[in-house]
């Protein structure tokens, strides 16, 4: 029986689908109080006094802690993952970003207080009779205006709000002679939104200390919960590692807001300890608006200069990333080494250069948001493709497969190495498009759209050719890149007497279907049945340790540490069957479940060695009982997925309105384990990557109020909202990873977005090349488009 | 101060003392453990806390626990029989209807409500139903085919949805 390759039935399902998933907020502890914490309203104002003894004197409160308790107990505030210097080589700006804020808020929703109570309702009652007086200040919140002179300044530490500068590809004076000499330069200015993740479970913590054992469990919505256990426990409260426990349950949702460690889950562990009783707080959407980690923020500038046969001569890129008020745990990275590293795309771009800039302002923090980084790469260059063939008169797929990258597999040819450091492993980017092309019926459309627009009906077609970078790796390279953790992953294969096998791995699921897809290869590998395996993940005291599932990882990186153990488990098992079937080892082979001396019909079933190894009666002398192997996987590389989108939009010239009639993907992820899964993935990315170029977009004021932080004002793309998709896949494996996956998480959210904006400017290309139309493409924004 | 409310849930009745001001999907998670119903938002937009009442399909977490007084409620946790899952259960698991599973349970209570009414809806009917009901994980393209998915089974078999 082989699982690989099959759209095998989720094994979560069942829990999911009958209401007995555990999320954090389902789990109730005894004793259990509930927290609510005290938020700023303003985005920028000194605090100049805290009253809490009315709320403190309200039936049903137990504690109330403020910014100043915090300070008392010489807690530290939560640190950055990464860092990245200066181009000068200073260190970058880091001012700490406390639990609560004692002395002056910088973003409406920086915590002032938490109020601890009986029960929610009654903390949130309590909450209310908070007296605060501010003294408020004025606030930048665009990032490209928080670096002009005068702008209000975010932290003293941080002069000009400059967190760092950063630039990376060919020196600066080659690309600009190269822009100069181009026979054409398309130029775009615009702005990637910023986004608000939104899984649709709230972030939740419990924090319980038990006295007993002197132990902490803190039980919250994470991706990553043995890094947030390391950063919580040696850079936030110093209390030690191997006490605490952290238990990510199932979690709805994370899209990167859950990647990092926010002040909640040290606020309710410490607090926990202070009152003696376990603490809940879990989010609302509202606050969930303020306080978890947006996504993108760029103020770009990009250039890209072609010959006068379309062949691409340069790219030169500027961009603003707004970083929010503080530095979450992986934004250094994402407008960086997320970003411009991914700026050769699928192109022959001889010279590239990028400078990027992050600045603080008063809103919440910007970290990774499903993407992270590859998606404004992607957004700047697709745009600037389609643009570039408008100006120039030429097809856009056409000028796609003058530029692509020719094929190489990585194995029999080397990896591609582009301008921006990167070495790509493997690829073949014709086949994607051409396959696009097909599926969507190309000529054809041309001709309806000819024929459409006799009619007045505006038709656009929009393409996006991307690659992005995923199971960023290895851990010397991003340690040397200013990573402050390894990127690497753990797994344990522990085959228990009766040869049923738990695996723990350090993958975080929350909706990616670890405990399905990770069967299917341990099964694979082990010739047993799925039903014998076990998936274990997401607490610290079960897995040995983790780096938890973001950028597409969790396949190529923790799939690989389970084979690698499995590998392991099976030399021993060898040894064992050699013992018992009086062959050499080297005399056997392993499939199908069993150890056969070849060419015999003499074999010993993988279930007689499991026992074998724990009653180890008979068996080889110096060999330890036993069979259960960890491993640690530290990839060679990252994997570079890639893939081609195309949507077809109709623009309703009274309206503005833009409606996505097709959507096709053809994405190449390398190997595939279960076919209906990783379809689920892309569906969801490109929901995600559609809602961006249509619909969603958070929106500060100049006053720095988050103008749109509910479900009633940010739109979320709705079900009536999105066709169905059109999918499709090419094949090319990642040459340096056991399993040849590259990874699919992130692909349909990255390729999106330009596909949908560029099929709105092809559309509306009767009224010109339309340079101002920033997305969210709302009908107001495409209306004004048509009549400027 | 407190009331009494008496209410049949999932085919239990139960007698309760509530807080006027108390939200039904805060009975049903606190009071009773009934953590099917989730909340993912404060504006009554997301639909992850949908439950039947009488067989219609609202949103728990914009309704008063004093309010079902009375009623039938059917959250998802009533739905299966005998360890069987509930043909539109069992549609979300055929077609991966679902991903993280947050949104799942008020998607499930939704089309069971939309499957009473049209019992063999279109796409664009389906999707038209939805728009109460938020999803980040699955781009709503699979979720649409599972409720096709079940209403096919229901029919084939000619059953009742509740
Ligand atoms: S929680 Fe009820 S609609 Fe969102
Ligand atoms: S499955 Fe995660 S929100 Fe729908």
């Amino acid at each position: 029986m082989t699982y690989i390759g099959q759209s095998v039935k989720r094994v979560e399902d069942k829990r999911f689908t009958t209401g007995k998933g555990k999320y954090t907020d389902d789990i109730k502890l005894v004793g259990m109080t509930h927290a609510h914490i005290v938020r700023s309203p303003y985005a920028h104002a000194k605090i100049l006094s805290i009253d809490i003894d009315t709320a403190l004197a309200h039936p049903g409160v137990v504690a109330i802690f403020t910014g100043k308790d915090i300070a008392a107990a010489g807690i530290n505030g939560v640190p950055a993952g990464w860092q990245v210097n200066f181009k000068d080589g200073t260190t970058m700006k880091e001012p700490p970003h406390p639990l609560l804020v004692a002395d002056r808020v910088k973003h409406v929703g920086d915590g002032i207080a938490v109020v601890i109570a009986e029960d929610d309702a009654t903390a949130r009652d309590a909450a209310d009779l908070i007296e605060i007086e501010y003294e408020v200040l004025p606030a930048v919140t665009n990032p490209a205006e928080a670096i002009k002179p005068g702008a209000p300044q975010v932290h003293d530490s941080a002069p000009n709000n400059m967190c760092f500068d950063w630039e990376l590809g060919n020196p600066k004076a080659e690309v600009d002679a190269a822009i100069a000499a181009s026979h054409h330069v398309t130029r775009l200015d615009f702005i990637n939104q910023r986004m608000a993740p939104n899984a649709i479970e709230p972030r939740s913590a419990i924090g319980h200390y038990d006295d007993s054992k002197d132990k902490y469990t803190l039980y919250t919505t994470s991706q990553n919960p043995h890094l947030t256990r390391l950063l919580m426990c040696a850079f936030v409260l110093g209390i030690p590692e191997h006490k605490v426990q952290v238990v990510a349950p199932d979690v709805g949702g994370g899209f990167g807001s859950k990647i990092f460690h926010y002040i909640e889950e040290a606020l309710v562990i410490w607090a926990s300890k202070q009152i003696g009783r376990p603490i809940k707080w879990t989010s609302d959407r509202s606050e969930a608006f303020l306080t978890d980690a947006h996504g993108r923020d760029h103020v770009t500038t990009a250039e890209m200069g072609f010959d006068k046969d379309g062949k691409i001569t340069a790219l030169r890129v500027n961009t603003v990333a707004n970083l929010g008020a503080y530095i979450s745990t992986f934004a250094p990275a994402v407008p960086t080494y997320l970003h411009g590293t991914l700026l050769q795309g699928l192109y022959t771009t001889p010279k590239i250069h990028v400078d990027v800039i992050a600045a603080f302002t008063h809103t919440n923090a910007v970290d990774a948001y499903r993407g992270a980084g590859r998606p404004e790469a992607t957004y700047l260059l697709e745009r600037l493709v389609d643009t570039a063939a408008l100006e120039m008169g030429m097809d856009p797929a056409e000028l796609r497969f003058k530029n692509f990258i020719p094929a190489f597999d990585g194995v029999t040819q080397p990896g591609y190495q582009t301008q921006v450091a990167l070495q790509y492993d493997s690829g073949n980017y014709e086949p994607v498009l051409e396959r696009g092309l097909e599926m969507v019926g190309y000529e054809q459309f041309r001709k309806d759209q000819a024929e459409a627009r006799k009619n007045g009906k505006l038709l656009g077609i929009g393409f996006s050719t991307y690659i992005e970078a995923c199971g960023i790796a290895p851990s010397a390279v991003v340690g040397a890149l200013g990573a402050r953790a390894g990127l690497y992953e753990s797994a344990q294969v522990r085959v228990q007497p009766t040869g049923k096998v738990s695996v723990f791995t350090g993958s975080h699921s929350h909706g990616q279907g670890h405990e399905t897809t990770f069967a299917q290869v341990v099964a694979d590998r082990l010739g047993i049945a799925m039903e014998d395996i076990d998936i274990v993940h997401g607490d610290s005291d079960s897995v040995a340790f983790g780096m938890g599932t973001y950028g597409s990882r969790s396949l190529a990186v923790g799939g690989s540490a389970i084979v690698k153990s499995i590998d392991k488990v099976l030399e021993k098992g060898a040894k064992i069957a050699a013992h018992k079937l009086e062959a050499a080892e080297e005399d056997l082979e392993y499939a199908g479940g069993k150890w056969t001396v070849k060419g015999t019909d003499k074999s010993i079933g993988f279930g007689d060695i499991a026992l074998t190894a724990y009653v180890p009666h008979d068996y080889p002398a110096g060999l330890e009982p036993g069979l259960d192997f960890s491993s640690f996987y530290d990839p060679t590389n990252f994997t570079y997925p890639f893939g081609c989108h195309i949507a077809i939009v109709e623009v309703d010239q009274d309206t503005g309105k833009v409606t996505l009639k097709r959507f096709i993907a053809v994405d190449d992820v390398g190997n595939v384990i279960n076919p209906m899964i990783v379809d689920g993935q892309i569906h969801g990315g490109l929901a995600q990557g559609i809602g961006q170029a249509l619909l969603e977009g958070v929106i500060y004021d100049e006053n720095g109020q988050l103008v749109n932080g509910s479900y009633m004002d940010y739109a979320m793309p709705r079900a009536d909202d999105l066709p169905s998709f059109e999918i499709d896949r090419k094949v090319t494996p990642c040459p340096h990873n056991p399993l040849g996956v590259k990874g699919a998480g992130e692909a349909g959210c990255i390729g999106s977005t330009p596909a949908v904006v560029n099929a709105v400017m092809d559309a509306l290309a009767p009224f010109g090349v339309i340079k101002n139309l920033e997305m969210p493409l709302t009908p107001q924004r495409v209306w004004r488009a048509m009549h400027q | 101060m407190s009331v009494k409310i008496s209410v049949t849930i999932n085919g239990k009745k139960y007698t309760s003392q509530v807080e006027p001001r108390q939200l039904l999907v805060y009975y049903l998670r606190e009071a009773l453990s009934l953590t099917g119903a989730h909340v993912g938002c404060d504006t009554s937009s997301c639909g992850a806390c949908t439950v039947l009442i009488d067989g219609n399909a609202v949103k728990s977490c914009t309704t008063l626990a004093v309010q079902v007084d009375g009623t039938q409620v059917t959250t998802v946790e009533g739905l299966a029989k005998n360890g069987t899952l509930h043909p539109i259960q069992e549609g979300f698991r055929q077609e991966h209807g679902l991903q993280c599973g947050f949104c799942t349970p008020g998607m499930i209570m939704s089309a069971a409500d939309l499957l009473q009414n049209n019992p063999n809806p279109s796409e664009t009917e389906i999707r038209h139903a939805l728009e109460g009901n938020f999803c980040r994980c699955t781009g709503y393209h699979n979720i649409v085919r599972s409720i096709q998915w079940a209403a096919k089974k229901l029919q084939e078999t000619n059953a009742a949805v509740l």
